[in-house]
């Protein structure tokens, strides 16, 4: 994985020392709040429901053990011994004490990490395939473009101050695993017919209270011009985008008014003008940025079998693993959603724990998906059975991964300010309802998304099944809706009808779910039902 | 009623203006009247409370201090899914509290 140098170090320990002073001038009453709100925001710190809430960067979701370690470090001495891993492959650390933050991106900064661009009108972290590097169905990996568009993007100084914040997927496979279409800028790294690699660009994508699908905006943009397409994808956006209206202010709305194709023929001239201009990294910058996603060290000839004579290990392989492109290999997905816990959630003894087997057994590689889970990436079959064994004992061993009860929830009123409705118990009581009888285990792939408000940072419009909380006259209301993905058939999931309390969602849920088991097709998913019979016969049973 | 709450400028704490100070306690809110403004602009102004604002109070039956929106009691017990790390830990019903 990507190794700071000297300038990467220099500019984040750079960071580091001015935030410590903004810090202490805001303490000292040099800097009043509404001084000091942008400086925190720059550097990931918030303020929430209960305290100060820190976002941590985890670029394109991959960490190594120390850095998850460092997180563990972090959540015991600075926090309340948690983290929660979020949609945007980062973590969010929940009970921040102003005045220890700068010590907390100090720590950080030992292991080359920060939170600079986890908030504010920038833009984000990039984030990528949680198996990039390590899937058997990918072109190349994307994570040295995504590096690349990271070294780029920060502290670009035409856009830190964009009409709103900004957020860039990378992936290079057919199979989107990372909601690619649902970013403000997908980019696919594909081959076009003469075998060449190149980016096929999708712009405009998103959620939010306008969710919308990224059109394609080029076909294929040689990757020796990645950084000059996409800064005048960016330059168009911030020339027109609106600063006036804060809920039409992103991409999305700026290539629906203007229309794609307007949008595509002024980034086409603005991509022109940049051509001339040379702004273009170097190739030798790439090549370096390669080097440090070369493939770890395989075993050649590793036993490529899996002694599956233990039923429990045989269903985790069966929910939790993925194809390896390395014959021997394979990826192991932990889940983060235990039934009746909270999603995204790890205690640091767990994070630690995951950090240790990464060491032993992943080639010291972790990834975080934007599901909330955890992906050891590089794990030997020969030594699955150990690791699932380790994690089992640690709470770590659900069996569950695509299912209704891998549930991608954001933080909700429990956390968020934002919020208008809790989400993590309505989770907790779906969790805990499919799990009893087998129920989650007849129905299969099914995902499951929860937001607490029409930000949809718990991503419900493209859930098979979505859940949006609302505020009805002071009451928690639950919005259920049906249809939506955020894989390579990206949809939009459309509201069933009047919302529900908490107890009565479940509820709808289940009768959602026993149309699909009376009517489905052979081999057909949830999604695939709903897309054949159409909403009606789900609707009629959940108002009936 | 309106109750006055802010959180703490170092730490972060959600803190509740009672009379005399900030305290981390809802029911131990005082209702701010028509000095609402007059206090936060100075309490701020010393750093002794951050962003504070004012929300609708009410009393319970039994004469305690609670805010009128779920989004408020939350805010003042802590998150409702981790009881541990609430004010109450100890009080299983610290949950109803909210709803």
């Amino acid at each position: 994985m990507y190794k700071y140098d000297h300038y990467d170090q220099a500019m984040v320990d750079a960071r580091v020392e001015e935030f410590r002073d903004q810090v202490r001038r805001r303490i000292e009453g040099h800097l009043t709040e509404d001084q000091f709100k942008s400086l925190r925001l720059m550097n990931g710190l918030y303020l929430q429901l209960h305290a100060y809430m820190l976002r941590v960067a985890v670029p394109y979701g991959t960490l190594s053990s120390a850095q998850m370690r460092a997180l563990a470090d972090i959540a015991d001495k600075y926090d309340r011994g948690y983290g929660h891993f979020t949609t945007r492959q980062n973590i969010q650390y929940n009970w921040i004490k102003l005045e220890e933050a700068p010590d907390i991106l100090a720590d950080l900064a030992k292991v080359e990490m920060h939170a600079i661009q986890t908030s504010g009108n920038c833009i984000r972290n990039i984030s990528s395939d949680q198996y990039a590097g390590a899937a058997a169905d990918e072109e190349v990996d994307p994570r040295p473009y995504a590096e690349l568009l990271r070294q780029w993007s920060t502290f670009h100084p035409e856009f830190l101050t964009l009409p709103r914040k900004f957020k860039i997927c990378v992936i290079a496979s057919e199979q989107d695993r990372a909601a690619m279409r649902l970013h403000d800028i997908g980019i696919r790294i594909l081959r076009n017919e003469a075998g060449e690699l190149g980016a096929r660009f999708y712009v405009g994508g998103g959620m939010g209270r306008t969710p919308m699908i990224a059109p394609v905006i080029r076909d294929f943009v040689p990757l020796d011009q990645l950084i000059t397409y996409s800064e005048a994808c960016l330059r168009v956006y911030n020339r027109y985008g609106r600063r006036d209206n804060k809920f039409k202010a992103r991409i999305k709305i700026l290539v629906h008014e203007m229309g794609a194709d307007e949008y595509t023929r002024q980034v086409e001239e603005e991509f022109a003008h940049l051509l001339s201009q040379g702004i273009e990294p170097p190739t030798a910058e790439l090549e370096r940025i390669r080097t440090y996603f070369q493939d770890p060290a395989f075993e050649h000839g590793a036993l490529d079998a899996l002694d599956r004579s233990d039923p429990d290990f045989a269903l985790w392989v069966d929910r939790n693993t993925m194809a390896h492109k390395q014959a021997g290999y394979i990826n192991a997905t932990i889940s983060l959603k235990p039934v009746g816990g909270i999603p995204g959630d790890a205690s640091a003894d767990q994070m630690r724990l995951m950090a240790d087997l990464a060491e032993r057994y992943s080639f010291d590689e972790l990834r975080v998906t934007h599901a909330q889970n955890i992906v050891l990436p590089h794990v030997r079959k020969a030594d699955l059975y150990e690791v699932w064994k380790q994690l089992d004992q640690a709470g770590l061993g659900t069996a569950n991964i695509d299912q209704i009860d891998d549930i991608i929830a954001c933080p909700g009123l429990d956390y968020c300010s934002l919020a208008n409705a809790r989400s993590i118990p309505v989770a907790q009581k779906i969790s805990q309802r499919f799990a009893a009888g087998g129920k989650a285990d007849a129905l299969g792939e099914l995902k499951l998304k929860i937001s607490g408000c029409i930000n949809a940072c718990g991503h419900h419009h493209a859930g098979h099944i979505g859940i949006l909380g609302v505020d009805r006259k002071g009451k928690e209301n639950y919005q259920l809706l049906l249809g939506g993905s955020e894989a390579e058939d990206t949809s939009l999931g459309k509201i069933t009808g009047p919302g529900f309390d908490e107890d009565g969602i479940v509820d709808a849920i289940e009768r959602a779910t026993d149309v699909y088991l009376r009517e489905r097709g052979e081999g057909e998913r949830f999604l695939d039902t709903y897309r054949r019979i159409g909403m009606e016969p789900f609707k009629e049973a959940i108002y009936g | 009623m309106k109750i006055l709450t802010g959180n703490d400028l170092k730490s972060g704490a959600v803190v509740w203006w009672d009379g005399r100070g900030w305290s981390l306690h809802v029911e131990d809110a005082v209702d701010a009247g028509d000095d609402a403004d007059t206090i936060m602009a100075r309490e701020e102004a010393a750093r002794r409370v951050n962003v504070p604002y004012a929300i609708d109070g009410e009393r319970s039956a039994e004469g305690r201090v609670r805010p009128a929106h779920i989004k408020d009691r939350i805010r003042a017990l802590g998150p409702t899914v981790r009881p541990d790390l609430t004010l109450k830990p100890a009080d299983p019903e610290a949950g109803n509290w909210v709803i």
